[in-house]
Order: structure tokens, then sequence, then C-alpha cells
């Protein structure tokens, strides 16, 4: 055999050849290291629904929950500030919440609520996830507009419906987390409401 | 084969014909050939060196009292710095070290532009670099969570969230560097592994293939003229010397200027007036409340100003890595045959000179909230600092070169 001449064809196949296996078991190994980063059993688990009391909450307050360790604003809004949002359209970048990601379907509506007077939103900026600041005063935040919330971060403005105002860098108003009225007091954040 | 003795005897000798010892230090040291115009400007490759072993010493001496867990970290560290002994000193060698590291590596970066050592044959060495200065920003990053302060946390949140705003793959993308749907203790223990083992690793193995890479092509020079090129009769450079002892021990005196500037903001401004270690994280972290004004730590700030530009979330991300990026392209752009400043055009000079006003006026703005005056100045300095790479190829040839002289000055 050693005397017979090399077959480089041959040769080379071979060596393509366990080069492609050796990549495909590389592939195969690296795998389970890079799912390693997704996230736990636990911390999936840790989507659970929370509830809150809103029974204490006063008009024009904010109540903060935590759930999936994002924070969820429950604003009650007042009167005045209902009336104001109908007439702002034209300062915002998607008035009618067009996207369907951005609320449960039972909350798209003009207030973005299940009932108008709470608001229920996830606190995190649609920007790069800060979390806005509240502002309860008539021009705090847009004139002409009564509160709304303002990130500190990099300047991005939302309406008491949680819509982004035009010319700011979020491009997305807050989300709506699925939610649920459990009587009137009593809120679960979390899970869906029915159909009704 | 036969086994070849080495010339040194004794101890030495023995251990010489088992492993190329007076090879090695003869290659590297005392016979390595570095041009003997050096000026202050190449202290920061040695001083680089120094602030990564203080680094990596103070960063296990850390590790021995840090607790890498949501609930623990912040205790830990205050822990580590009231009850921890010399654990103050430890802690702020390593904070402080981290800005000083910056602080040596620009003006390392700097003297590369200024001097062109990173036209050819030097464009793989300076590639190299810029992975190191890559690298060197994914440690700062993830060791700046580690404290889990509030600006730990929303720091962390912000820029994880760039990669969430890459179209289709961002959310999921976002979910897998977490390791959780915000950031929270899986974040914190992942970057902690990251940053205390994974990046180190790396850091160290490519300034070895830095160093390596340096001393094949022979180090540039502030004339910016081969010294290879003018041999003496037995092959060496006529404007060389020998690295040791001529410039391990000039490389001795930047030590000592270096430390005395360093231990004078160690021990007298740690915190580096909140730029160092900004205020908002000496409260622990809160995925509630974003603090009033976040930035990030004053060596990310050219960039995120870059960002802050651009006025669409995810264009502003591109701008960002495109800053970056066209460093690693900075060989390819400079089409002028004269390497150093010194024998280039007033306009070359004025051009790089606004370009450092421009960089640090980017890295000032993001320090600051974002402004519309501030936003506008950020924007013209962003396009002038595009522009000074993009239009390279033209403007590096303008104006009247002076004579490049055959042998170096000094």
């Amino acid at each position: 055999m050693s005397n017979d001449a090399v077959d480089t064809g041959r040769r080379r196949f071979l060596t393509a050849a366990t080069g492609v296996v050796g990549a495909i078991g590389g592939a195969f190994v690296a795998y389970p290291f890079l799912a390693s980063w997704k996230p736990s059993a636990k911390a999936q688990a840790a989507g659970a629904p929370v509830q809150a009391d809103i029974s204490k909450l006063q008009v024009g307050e904010r109540l903060v929950v935590e759930w999936r360790g994002q924070p969820i604003w429950i604003v009650r809004r007042p009167d005045n500030v209902l009336k104001n949002l109908d007439g702002i359209g034209d300062k915002l970048k998607d008035p009618e919440s067009a996207e369907e990601e951005q609320q449960p379907a039972y909350a798209k509506n003009a207030y973005r609520s299940i009932k108008p007077e709470y608001a229920i939103l996830i606190g995190i900026c649609t920007h790069l996830g800060c979390s806005p600041l509240y502002q309860k005063e008539l021009n705090a935040v847009v004139e002409g507009v009564e509160g709304g919330f303002f990130c500190p971060c990099h300047g991005s403005r939302f309406d008491l419906a949680g819509r982004v105002f035009s010319g700011v860098p979020a491009q997305q108003n807050l989300r709506v987390p699925p939610h649920k009225f459990l009587s009137d007091t009593q809120l679960m954040i979390g899970v869906d409401q029915e159909a009704a | 084969m036969a086994f070849k003795q080495s010339e040194a005897k004794g101890l030495l000798g023995w251990f010489d014909s088992r492993f190329p010892l007076i090879e090695t230090w003869n290659a590297h040291l005392a016979q390595y050939q570095a041009p003997k115009n050096f000026n202050f400007w190449y202290f920061f490759g040695s001083l680089a060196m120094l602030v990564l072993v203080n680094q990596i010493l103070t960063g296990i001496w850390l590790t021995m009292n840090f607790n890498p867990s949501a609930e623990g970290a912040f205790a830990s560290v205050e822990y580590i710095m009231r009850d921890v002994e010399w654990g103050w000193l430890i802690r702020y060698l390593h904070s402080t070290g981290a800005s000083a590291f910056f602080v040596v590596v620009y003006l390392h970066m700097f003297r590369g532009l200024m001097y062109g050592s990173f036209k050819q044959p030097r464009e793989l060495l300076w590639i190299i670099g810029m992975v190191i200065f890559l690298l060197l920003m994914a440690e700062a990053f993830m060791g700046y969570l580690l404290p889990w302060g509030q600006m730990s946390f929303w720091g962390a949140q912000v820029i994880i969230n760039l990669f969430s705003s890459i179209p289709v793959i961002g959310e999921d993308l976002g979910v897998w560097i977490r390791g959780d749907f915000v950031v929270s203790g899986a974040t914190l223990n992942r970057f902690f592994a990251l940053h205390v083992i994974a990046l180190p690793l790396a850091i160290v193995g490519v300034v070895f293939l830095h160093i390596v890479a340096l001393h094949h092509v022979g180090s540039n020079n502030p004339d910016g003229i081969e010294i290879k090129d003018k041999l003496d009769a037995h092959g060496k450079p006529l404007d060389g010397i020998p690295f040791h002892p001529y410039y391990s021990v000039k490389d001795i005196m930047g030590v000592v200027g270096f430390l005395i500037v360093f231990s004078i903001v160690l021990f007298f401004a740690p915190e580096g007036g909140g730029y160092f270690l900004e205020g908002p994280n000496f409260e622990q972290a809160n995925g509630l409340k974003t603090p009033a004004h976040i930035a990030p730590v004053w060596y990310m700030t050219p960039f995120y100003s870059v960002l802050r530009a651009v006025p669409h979330k995810f264009m502003g991300v591109v701008a960002m890595g495109a800053a970056i990026a066209i460093l690693f392209v900075l060989p390819w752009l400079d089409k002028n045959p004269v390497k150093s400043i010194r024998y280039r055009s007033w306009i070359n000079k004025l051009l790089l000179g606004l370009f450092v006003v421009a960089f640090v006026i980017l890295g000032y703005l993001g320090t600051q909230p974002a402004d519309p005056t501030p936003t506008l100045i950020a924007r013209i300095c962003t396009l002038y600092y595009f522009g000074y790479f993009l239009l390279m190829p033209l403007h590096s040839r303008w104006g009247k070169m002076k004579p490049v002289p055959e042998r170096v000055t000094h």
C-alpha cells in the first residue's frame, strides 16, 4: 500500500467530510451552552398574576404594583383628564393604538382601558426600558395636555392613556398588560378578561 | 534528534535547554529593537498593561467578599467598603482603575491616530487593539452591573434594550441576554461569570496577540518612518535601541508619573466627581423606579451621544455600532503615504484637532440630559465624527506635506 500513489482527491474528500461532521458536532455541543442562557423554569414561573386592591386609590393618584419584575401603573384618571384625552389626537403618533400588540383587544378603545376611569399600564418606556415619571398637572409633559408620563432617560413623552407623543425617541405607546376586574375594587394583573 | 544543550551554565542552562528562555528574553526585551525617539505618548501601552494587572489583582480580591446575587450584591459591596480589612482600598483601586484603563487606552489610541501607527504594516496590530477596546467596553459594562445600584440596573436595562431594538429577533435576543424578562438576579449572575472569567481570559489572550503582532512588525515612532529600512553592518536598525534596559527603565518613569496622578484620584476623589462612580449607584437597584437622570460612565458617553443624536430607535443603535466599527477599517481610509502628523499638512492637523474636540464634546453631552440645544450640538459632532472617517480617503491627502526625514529625529 505504501507504494501506491497518494489519491489526493480521496484524501481531500475525507478531510472535508471529517471537517463537516466535526462542525455539525460542534454545533450540537454549542446548543446546550447557548440555550442555557434562556430564562430558567423558575424565571418563567415568576410570571404569576398579581392582585391589586384599588379601593383606596384616590382620583388622580397612581398605584404601582410589581408583575414579572415590571412596574404596573394603575392611575385613577379624573374626568377632566378623560375629556382632555379626547382632543389631543393630533399631537400623538398613534392615537388610535392601531398596533395590535400594544394592548389586549378589550383595552383597544379611546382610553385604552376596560373602565375609562382606570388606566392600567406597564410602566416601561417603549424606547429603551426606563420607567417614566408620572405628572399630574396641565402642561407638565406637553403644552395643552393634562398630565402624562415623561421618561427621564431619553425624553419620551406619553399621555395619561400611555399614548406616545410625536417627535420623541419612543415609537410605540406604552403597553397595557393583560388584566381583569375581579370586582369594583379588586384588579388582577396577568390574566385576560374573558370575552363579554 | 540530538539534545541541544544551552550555552548557559547551571540552573539557567538546565532550564534554557528545555525552554526557550534566553531566546524569548532576547527576542522581546534585551534585543528587541525599538526606535530611539519615543516620546511620552509611548508610555500608554505599558501603562495599559499595568492597569490590566491592577484590575485582575484587585478583581480577584473583590470576588473573595462579593456576593453575586440580586439579594446580596449591593450589601456585599457596602460590606467590602466598611467591614473588610482594606476593602475600601481594593474596591477603589478597581473602580478608579476602570476609569484609568480607559484614560490610558484612549490616549494610546490617539497616539496611533496621530503618528499613523495603524498604517501598513501595522493594520492587523491596530485591529487587534480595536478588539481589545471592544472587549474592554463589554468588560466595563458588565462590571458596572455588579454593585447592583440604581445606575447599574437602569444602565444595563437601557443597554440590553439596545439589542431588543433589532428588528424581528430583538425581543428574544434581549430576553436571552438577560435570562429573564427584566434585568434580574439571573442577569447579575451571568454578568459576574463573564466579568470575572470569560472576558478577562479573552482580554489577556488578545493583549498577548497584540504584543506578538507588535514585535513582529516593530514599533512605529513619532516620525512615522521605518527604522528597519536603515540597518548597520550587523543587520540592526541604525535608529534602534534594545527595549531593555532603555525603555524598561523609561517606562518605569512613566509608571511613577502615572501612579502619582492615579493615587491623587484614588485617595482624594475616588468617585471622580460623580463620573467614575455615579451618585444614584449608592442606592440599591429598584426595578420600579428610574433615577431622574441616567447616564453611562464617562468612557461610554461619546458613543452614547451618537446613539441619542439619531432620532430613530434602531438607527441610533446602528449609528453607535458604526461609530466603533468604522475604527476597524481606519487603515484603509487613510490614503496619505506620510504616517506621522509631524510631516502632514496643516489641514490634516486641523481636522484631527477638530475630531478630538468633537469626541470630547460628544463625551460631555452624553453625561447630560438630552435637551434640544445639546442634542443639536451632538448631531453636529456626530456628523463630524462620521465625516472625518468617511471623507478621510479625500482629506488625508489635502494640503502640502513636509519632507519626511530619512532618519528619526530626537
